[in-house]
């Protein structure tokens, strides 16, 4: 009967416990800490990004797609990762590259468009709740009075995981234009007592909150790739350089939806992800911010183990993310997905769970409590270090 | 208790004036945005001439007449069995087909919305498509999109058991919520959870079992593959006895239909959301009752539901005015409605509705979209914002802008290109529309409520307007 919980996002608006951080922890705790999160929108296809090059399976299944063993970077005797992550090595030897693989959740949806709203609204699978679960985090949990905003999103239209009616995101394609439009909104105004009239006297002080705060003028060291996601890397660590106090800065990397043609799509779009990510860590480090950022990649699903027709992959269920970040302890997490047992549907069965990424995120790196935001007990992954 | 009396008495006295009195320009602007699309000074001045009651009956007639609609809607509809026998590039044109129709089905539902005579039947049938939900990425037939939105029209101000009842078996729909798939030992329950979660009783008014049971009585519900028609599978069709409510027999569908219409807790659930939608955010519940008394007395007129609504105080209390926010649609239709302006092409608006977030034939899921105040985030304020911004520049009175075709390499931006050429030709004649508010403040013609910003008040003029339309204010209704 509660199959779903209609709660809005005031109505999880539970008290939160902030947790202790363990001893000698960094300085900078709470929401000083910035989570950069990065959606590999259309759903990668985790079995060709961390390859199980081992696995004869993976290759009866994949006869004209699977990255042939001797060309994957071996990260131990039966794991591998694509070639185009290259440049994510260095991360991977420093020990700053945590791998969390068969990540998803239980009865899967195979849309785009549900699955990335059950990831975003951490709902469970047949359950619609309408506020981003970082919303509702930030609704649990406000953030210090005069920060810029809860999150930015850059390069994309939803504001996905910081959706909802309490929501103070702002999303930007370029800082410039979003300046130029944010001439817009106009602030201030009496207090009123007409709801509906108070949430957009609220949003409008968003924007012109966002649009006071953020800057666009640093100059950094660091080469941005070129293209789009190298932009929108650059934009992320021109918010990060505002000193705004911006807890959430979303990245969005399209056009994983990989049905056909797949092995080159995908290069490309993997050497973009490895480039940026690089570029990411340089400039985060020359702020001085490497150590309280945390990085963390998802996506709506991962893709079918047997390849299709078209030398592409239909739409799957779990997946490999990325996690990275100068206190993230690297290696390989969760399990290696069994492909001899799929589901009816001929997708693998999750062994993480999504909630525990979050819950890694909001307990492990913010230090308070995850179970009322997430509606549920997840054990975090010990994928950070103190 | 003498003076309780008088009180009550002129009470009474003053309502009884309200509704025979004419509406005058403001009651007949707050019903044509509520319970229309907004509207003309012309159409509002005809309104304010009118009784409540006459304004009413006037909104609740059908004058007919439908925007011509995209030329393929009849073809022969594309099986799922066809299009596996299809190589990639043959699939991936039907897709792209697919897409370039699905904005060609906005097109015309949004020119509908602008040149209707009906703008009540218009509303409800966006109302009934955002409670029936189907989108056309599951449906994924633009044909049996339109099917649906026809007979969403047909029956928006008609009978909801009959309207129920041709849902049920409409084809998008026995698609979306996976009718086809519910078979006798087999049952997928889609279908008979939404039906009464979202379609009739409203959560919590049924169990576990109940979803079981009417699920075993629309198994055989089905689609004819190569016609792409709603068909009933006997031998699919579990005829066994089954317990609904409370009530046993070997029941069908239409029979569980016939058990859910009969409970009182659909009106109540229907009349909420008509509330919803036309007065406030909040439920009124004796008002919502009495709305529901004449939904269920009628056995279902719709018709006879809105009357008491459109008729009732509360509808025109000033504590529910600008009480609601402007959907996607309210703002686009209303503010060319409204302001009378010239659009050549269609297309620029039905991208700027989603970018709004409402893709008419796409709610986001089954719940449709959940509106109010999570239609204004950041980022859809300042697109409405910008939007209205470019509509009410001076250059929108000016002569056409010339543009010479761009050369687009995809679809969407051969999309783009076409809306910011249309766009350029949209016209607004400001001067003569200001000519016409005859004097009336600015301020009370434009907004539900008193302007936030209050800079230019009494200034009037084209730079008056609008500071008015980028007022927070005009967010709502």
């Amino acid at each position: 009967m509660d199959r779903r919980g209609f709660i809005r996002a005031m109505g999880a608006a539970a008290a939160v416990t902030w947790l202790p951080l363990p001893a000698g922890a960094a300085p900078l705790r709470g929401y000083e800490r910035l989570l950069v999160l990065i959606e590999l929108k259309g759903g990668n296809d985790g079995l060709n990004t961390v390859i199980p090059y081992t696995d004869a399976e993976y290759y009866r299944l994949r006869p004209g797609i699977a990255i042939p063993a001797n060309q994957v970077l071996q990260l131990d005797g039966q794991t591998g990762l694509n070639p185009e992550l290259l440049p994510l090595m260095e991360l991977w030897r420093s020990g700053e590259l945590a791998l969390v693989q068969n990540v998803g959740y239980p009865r899967p949806n195979l849309s785009h468009f549900r699955s990335i709203e059950i990831w975003e609204t951490a709902a469970g699978s047949s359950e619609y709740l309408d506020a981003g679960w970082l919303t509702r985090t930030f609704a649990a949990s406000p953030l210090q009075p005069g920060t810029a905003a809860d999150g930015v999103v850059v390069g994309g239209a939803e504001l996905g995981p910081l959706a909802g009616v309490t929501s103070r995101a702002v999303t930007l394609v370029d800082p410039e234009q979003f300046l130029r439009q944010s001439r817009l909104a106009v602030p201030g105004g009496p207090a009123a007592t007409n709801a509906s009239l108070a949430h957009v006297l609220r949003v409008e002080q968003t924007v012109t909150d966002a649009a006071s705060r953020l800057r666009a003028d640093r100059v950094f060291a660091t080469p941005f790739p070129a293209g789009g996601f190298g932009n929108a890397v650059r934009t992320a660590a021109q918010v990060a350089a505002s000193g705004a106090g911006v807890p959430v800065i979303k990245l969005v990397l399209n056009g994983f939806d990989t049905h056909v043609g797949q092995v080159a799509r995908q290069a490309r779009l993997l050497k973009e992800l490895a480039d940026g990510l690089v570029a990411l860590k340089s400039a985060f480090t020359e702020l001085g911010l490497w150590d309280s950022t945390l990085v963390m990649t998802y996506a709506e699903f991962g893709r079918r183990p047997r390849q299709n027709q078209s030398g592409g992959t239909d739409h799957g269920t779990a997946s490999v993310h990325m996690v990275t970040g100068g206190r993230v302890r690297g290696g390989l997490y969760g399990a290696a997905p069994d492909l001899t047992r799929l589901d009816s549907a001929g997708n693998v069965q999750h062994a993480v769970d999504f909630r525990a990424l979050y819950a890694t995120v909001l307990e492990r790196w913010w230090g308070m409590d995850a179970a009322g935001i997430l509606r549920g007990r997840y054990a975090p992954l010990d994928l950070i270090r103190a | 208790m003498k003076l309780l009396i008088t009180v009550l008495l002129m009470s009474v006295w003053v309502t009884a004036a309200a509704v025979a009195a004419p509406l005058g320009p403001d009651d007949a602007r707050h019903l044509l945005n509520r319970a229309g699309l907004g509207a003309s000074i012309a159409e509002v001045d005809t309104y304010s001439r009118l009784t409540r009651a006459q304004a009413t009956e006037r909104l609740l007639v059908v004058r007919g007449g439908v925007a011509p609609e995209p030329g393929w809607v009849e073809e022969p509809h594309v099986s799922p069995g066809r299009l596996r026998t299809l190589d990639a590039e043959a699939r991936a044109r039907l897709q792209a087909e697919r897409a370039e129709r699905g904005f060609e089905l906005r097109e015309w539902w949004l020119r509908q919305m602008l040149v209707t005579p009906d703008p009540l039947r218009e509303r409800m049938t966006l109302f009934w498509h955002n409670h029936f939900v189907s989108g056309m990425q599951k449906v994924q037939s633009p044909q049996m999109m339109y099917r649906q939105n026809v007979l969403l029209r047909e029956h928006a101000l008609g009978n909801f058991r009959e309207l129920l009842h041709a849902v049920a078996r409409d084809p998008a729909m026995v698609r979306y919520l996976d009718s086809a798939l519910n078979r006798k030992g087999q049952p997928n329950e889609n279908f008979a959870r939404e039906l009464m979660e979202l379609f009739t009783l409203g959560e919590g008014n049924y169990t576990e079992q109940d979803v079981k049971e009417v699920a075993r009585a629309f198994t055989g519900w089905s689609i004819d593959a190569p016609t792409g028609e709603f068909v009933f599978r006997a031998a699919q069709h579990d005829d066994g006895p089954k317990t609904v409510l409370g009530r046993q027999g070997n029941f069908g569908g239409d029979d569980v239909l016939d058990i859910l219409l009969d409970r009182p807790e659909t009106a109540t659930f229907i009349a909420e959301k008509l509330w919803r939608e036309f007065v406030s955010p909040k439920p009124a519940p004796a008002e919502v009752a009495r709305i529901a008394a004449a939904l269920r007395g009628s056995g279902y007129d719709i018709r006879a539901a809105l009357r008491v609504l459109f008729n009732s105080d509360a509808f025109y209390a000033p504590a529910h005015r600008g009480v609601l926010v402007k959907s996607p649609v309210d703002l686009v239709v209303g503010t060319l409605r409204q302001f009378e302006f010239v659009v050549p092409d269609e297309l620029p608006f039905v991208l700027a509705m989603g970018q709004f977030g409402q893709v008419l034939f796409a709610p986001p899921n089954v719940k449709g979209w959940p509106g109010g105040e999570l239609w204004i985030n950041a980022t859809t304020l300042l697109r409405r914002k910008q939007l209205l911004d470019t509509l009410f520049q001076e250059r929108m009175a000016a002569g056409p802008v010339r543009m010479g075709m761009v050369a687009a390499a995809t679809p969407a931006a051969t999309r783009q290109a076409r809306a910011r050429q249309a766009m350029a030709q949209v016209r607004f004649d400001g001067e003569i529309w200001l000519s016409r508010t005859n004097g009336v403040p600015l301020e009370r013609v434009v907004l539900a409520v008193a302007p936030v910003h209050t800079a230019g008040s009494g200034s009037g003029g084209m730079n008056y307007l609008r500071e008015l339309v980028l007022d927070p204010a005009y967010q709502l209704k």
